[in-house]
């Protein structure tokens, strides 16, 4: 189905797409939350205007020569002709409620969200400038892990921005961190569940192992709900979990009351 | 024991010459220059075969079932050590042991991944594979470490963290990112050696140090060969490719300026002479140690800062 009408993959409700974009990708009938974009996400929730994009033109290398079904190469191209963006995370600075805000945001559609060398680069400026500027870091948070066509170089991004987040805490401002659906492996184990606040979108799955794998290794189904959001906030993972309607105001009230 | 297919001409060799050492002594007839050719053609033979591993092949030395693990390096590289147990939150993981030690008589905290020998040593050590009480007692006896001033000294060697339905119950995530976070600020000298499997993020948890080894048959990876032919090619059976294409070898790593020194395993690799490999890593941390001992704490931190924040490689689109 293409242009004007889309369907709700949980109720299989024919939605008008302007609606469903004014709605954030928020499912009217089931509250259902679709994907919603890097920069709709945080044009959403920054004050009107006040967002300006660092680090736009930061473009993945192969330093690996990696090929599977396409060549990383290629696929990197196609994927920044057809999404506008050179690789998965859009940040930049701006201000929430008037309060300084570093945010940054996964664009999942590009290579599942995955962290290479890019995304762990663009986390790792960002969190340095939310402490030079003094400023909160908000980061959402849509990825599958750690990407594979990077190597050992995509693995190392998750004790880079980790690091970084150790000198984050010399200052006095807070990281919230909001996990939409999916966070899983690398992503999951480095700054994603680093947050001083860590909320989440409604049933999001969250977790370091991937469903399909915990299932072959302990060769039994898994339990429904398991991952997700609520199952989360139940084991005392999580803070809170948030519809996308009220993140903005959340995320704002947690800043306003942990900021200096 | 285990043989590899490619130690297997080596071994079938070395059997040969045990045979005729055997038959000399019983019937007093000298081959000792049969047996001297033989050992010669072993030793050549053993040569060619090594130095032209592919990445797979290197997985499986890895993996060998007799390789030496973090607590065998204790027993040659430590004196006095002081085995240390439990997260003080849920349980003990024997699949992450830590403790305190002596390095030529310095206390120092010893980290590593611990794989069991058979069945029922595996049973205890979840083949190495930490669930977050692992990650959580490497985090608190890390601080430990930080508190008391005692260097800190990791052993790498899993295929990775469990991945099941308790370890997602109690936050692996969380656990392994926390010690990320940690070992980051320590304010003592870190020193990561990969001495065996390098699997993904539950290796790197404890691996972020100011100087990171690596034995030369070990591999680090950002996901498993058989993961990523998976996910990849759409059949676990295509590990080999997927391990050549993930550039996962000592070599490789330290071509990326990932890994700052390779330490030379015994010929035949680590598991034919371990005493031997333990001497040289011990020589290889000794050298690194006396390097970082010479920085203040707030330099420790800022190092090991600069260091993973060159990791990465990028380019300006237009
Ligand atoms: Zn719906």
């Amino acid at each position: 189905m293409e242009g004007l009408w889309t369907k709700c993959e949980v109720c299989e409700e024919i939605l008008h797409r302007p609606d469903l974009e004014q709605a954030q990708n928020v499912c009217p009938r089931c509250q259902h939350h679709l994907p919603l974009a890097a920069r709709a996400r945080l044009t959403a929730v920054l004050d009107r205007d006040s967002f300006e994009e660092m680090d736009g033109a930061l473009g993945p290398l192969d330093p690996l020569t990696f090929s599977d079904s396409k060549r990383y190469r290629d696929r990197t191209r196609g994927l920044r002709k057809a999404l506008g963006m050179p690789d998965a995370f859009v940040a930049g600075t701006g201000r929430l409620d008037g309060h300084p805000v570093a945010a940054g945001a996964f664009e999942f559609e590009f290579m599942g969200g995955s962290m290479g060398s890019v995304v762990g680069e663009k986390v790792t400026r960002l969190i340095e400038k939310a402490l030079e500027k003094d400023a909160a870091l908000v980061l959402f948070s849509a990825s599958g892990g750690a990407r594979m066509q990077e190597g050992v170089y995509s693995l190392m991004q998750m004790a880079k921005t980790s690091a970084a987040l150790a000198r984050f805490r010399r200052g006095r401002r807070p990281y919230v961190s909001v996990l939409c659906h999916p966070t899983t492996g690398g992503v999951a184990a480095s700054f994603a569940w680093l947050g001083d606040v860590i909320l989440a979108e409604p049933h999001a799955l969250i977790g370091f192992a991937g469903p399909r794998v915990i299932e072959q290794t302990i060769r039994q189904k898994l339990p429904d709900g398991f991952q997700r959001s609520e199952f989360l906030l139940e084991h005392g993972m999580i803070d809170a979990i948030v519809p996308r309607a009220q993140l903005r105001d959340k995320i704002a009230q947690i800043v306003g009351l942990l900021g200096p | 024991m285990t043989v590899l297919d490619f130690e297997k001409p080596i071994r079938e060799l070395e059997r040969k010459i045990d045979e005729l050492k055997e038959l000399a002594s019983g019937e007093g007839v000298d081959f000792d220059e049969e047996i001297r050719k033989l050992e010669r053609k072993a030793r050549r033979l053993q040569v060619e075969i090594f130095s032209d591993l592919s990445p797979w092949q290197i997985v499986q030395l890895a993996r060998h079932a007799e390789r030496p693990y973090v607590l065998d390096y204790v027993q040659f590289l430590f004196t006095d050590f002081a085995e240390l147990h439990g997260d003080r939150r849920f349980a003990e993981d024997p699949a992450l042991i830590g403790g305190f030690a002596r390095f030529d008589g310095e206390p120092v905290l010893v980290l590593g991944h611990q794989k069991g020998r058979n069945t029922k040593e595996n049973l205890l050590r979840n083949f190495g594979m930490p669930r977050p009480e692992g990650y959580r007692k490497a985090t608190r006896l890390a601080r430990l470490a930080a508190r008391f001033g005692r260097p800190v000294l990791t052993f790498i060697d899993t295929s990775g963290a469990y991945p099941g339905i308790g370890s997602e119950e109690r936050g692996q995530a969380q656990a392994i990112a926390e010690c990320l976070e940690t070992m980051a600020g320590l304010p003592v000298p870190v020193i990561a050696t990969v001495i065996g499997e390098g699997g993904s993020g539950g290796a790197l948890a404890i691996g972020v140090g100011n100087r990171i080894l690596m034995l030369q048959y070990a591999y680090y990876s950002v996901i498993s060969p058989e993961g990523c032919s998976s996910i990849l090619f759409r059949e676990p059976t295509r590990a080999p490719r997927a391990a050549e294409a993930l550039k996962l070898t000592a070599g490789d790593l330290r071509g990326f300026g990932v890994v700052d020194e390779v330490v030379l395993e015994s010929p035949g690799g680590a598991h034919r002479d371990p005493a031997r490999t333990a001497e040289n890593l011990g020589r290889a941390l000794r050298q690194h140690l006396a390097q970082l001992r010479a920085l203040s704490p707030d330099e420790l931190v800022e190092d090991r800062y600069r260091r993973f924040r060159g990791m990465g490689v990028f380019e300006q689109v237009e």
